[in-house]
């Protein structure tokens, strides 16, 4: 032992492909758990504000009146407690990561559907 | 002679420190006379939060207190909150937490102790010990969606159930790495440079680390055996544990103990996967906020951690206290910086395993 403890280990690493991996040549490695990102479907969504509630980074901002729904990317900590909490469950993590950008905007911005126009028949039926 | 001596300022930032810790040496000749610590670089007023947020919420930043041993904190926190609202948790969630727990002691110590070889310039045993760690975190992320913050403990359980067949996988790739991790620690026991590096500093007897209250491998490295596994939590008590000890007290013994409890940890994982219970990993939906106080003790990677939580019924706590093993085991490194050589201190600041971010929250 003593000296050459280590002497099998690295000979053995010389002839053994890298562990490491070629990355962007080859993707990374990706689980289908991983928590890469997270992503509405904004066509589902109620705007209660719920995820923007529970957020623990307060990443979430949400607004009723203009019918938006912004994630600060910089702020998110991917712990998706806004995911368990949605009661339209529209929220989901996605295993791939978001891009970097060299530019803001840092927040992305989905804009839902015009609101469907309800106020006007429960006019016609008054 | 008083007059000789100088003080050489050691850290915040320094080649052997994950995180920001000062040390004011007094050195006489190359002698340390006396360490005087400050702490206090990485605050982040985490505790004070608790307010802010629902208890439920708050886990996610209780997990988020240490980036090494992010998963026991969880569960110590969740432990802490279920106390005080007399929750049963399922016995699945206890045992799927407690391999999760053991991993992460397998990646944290894999990772300590490449860090102590690239302390002692072993470039080669740094890179070998953290490429098995990075098959460990693999496999995390497999069960689990994150490398090293898991989120998947919640009050009450665990979020999503780590099916059989997964938890069969990763124990199978965990007995495929362990002749592995018997080499590795072979060569941290055996290796003449690791053993002239590391052998005779840094020596505490038994009873000065109990006076000194220290806690984890570092008391362990001398014949203390400190564990708060025993104590049963979790799946622990089932599971049949014995802590690790080693006699000689000194930098080595400590990265000896680390280096077997990689093994036990595996056991460990083993003996939970075969007798893994089956049935519901969460209570369901909880009513109701935590009312009074708890104390729940874990051991972490690093040792003993306590997490006190006190609730007056609402969906907000009043009070989060935690005490980390780092606090508990900077006294006993003072003591050991005492009449050791200049060049001796990074390696015996590194084998307390200091984690700041975790003992400033």
């Amino acid at each position: 032992m003593g000296l050459f403890a280590m002497t099998k280990r690295a000979l053995a690493n010389v002839i053994a492909k890298p562990a490491t991996l070629m990355y962007p040549v080859k993707p990374a490695k990706q689980f289908e758990r991983s928590r890469g990102m997270l992503t509405i479907t904004i066509e589902d969504c109620i705007y209660c504000g719920l995820c923007s509630r529970h957020c623990p980074a307060e990443a979430i901002v949400v607004s009723k009146e203009d019918r938006t729904w912004q994630v600060d990317r910089l702020r998110c900590i991917i712990c998706a407690q806004c995911v368990d909490i949605c009661p339209k469950s529209c929220l989901s993590i996605v295993p791939e990561y978001k891009k970097s950008v060299a530019k803001p905007p840092f927040v992305d911005l989905y804009q839902g559907p015009p609101a469907p126009p309800k106020p006007e028949k429960k006019a016609q039926e008054e | 002679m008083a007059g000789r001596q100088i003080v050489v300022p050691f850290g915040p930032q320094h080649p052997v420190l994950p995180e920001p810790i000062h040390l004011d040496l007094v050195l006489e000749d190359e002698t340390v006379i006396e360490a005087v610590p400050s702490i206090g670089y990485i605050h982040r007023g985490l505790e004070k939060l608790v307010e802010k947020r629902e208890y439920t919420d708050y886990i996610r930043i209780a997990e988020r207190i240490c980036g090494i041993c992010s998963f026991t904190h969880s569960v110590t926190y969740a432990e802490a909150v279920e106390k005080t609202m007399g929750l049963e948790v399922p016995p699945r969630a206890h045992y799927i937490r407690t391999i999760l727990m053991e991993y992460s002691r397998l990646h944290s110590h894999m990772l300590w102790l490449g860090l102590a070889a690239d302390a002692m310039g072993f470039e080669n045993l740094f890179m070998n010990s953290w490429r098995i760690r990075e098959e460990i975190l693999d496999d995390m992320e497999m069960a689990t969606g994150g490398r090293v913050i898991q989120n998947l403990c919640t009050v009450g359980g665990i979020r999503k159930d780590v099916p059989d067949e997964m938890l069969g996988q990763m124990s199978d790739h965990l007995k495929e790495i362990t002749p592995r991790m018997e080499e590795l620690c072979k060569i941290f026991s055996h290796d003449s440079s690791v053993r002239h590096r590391m052998r005779g500093i840094g020596v505490l007897s038994k009873e000065e680390m109990w006076e000194l209250g220290a806690v984890g491998p570092t008391a362990r490295g001398s014949d203390l055996a400190l564990d708060a596994r025993c104590t049963g939590y979790s799946a622990y008590g089932e599971l049949g544990f014995k802590p690790v000890v080693e006699k000689e007290g000194d930098c080595l013994a400590r990265c000896i103990v680390r280096a077997k409890e990689l093994m036990a940890a595996a056991d460990l994982v083993h003996a939970a996967v075969r007798d893994m219970p089956d049935g519901p990993v969460d209570v369901g939906k909880i009513k109701g906020g935590p009312d009074g106080e708890a104390f729940v003790f874990t051991e972490q990677p690093r040792g003993e951690v306590l997490h006190y939580v006190k609730g007056n019924g609402t969906k907000h706590l009043v009070r989060h206290r935690v005490r980390t093993p780092t606090i508990a085991n900077i006294p006993p490194l003072v003591k050991m910086l005492a009449g050791a050589e200049l060049a001796d201190v990074p390696i015996i600041v590194l084998t307390i395993d200091p984690c700041i971010g975790c003992m400033e929250r």
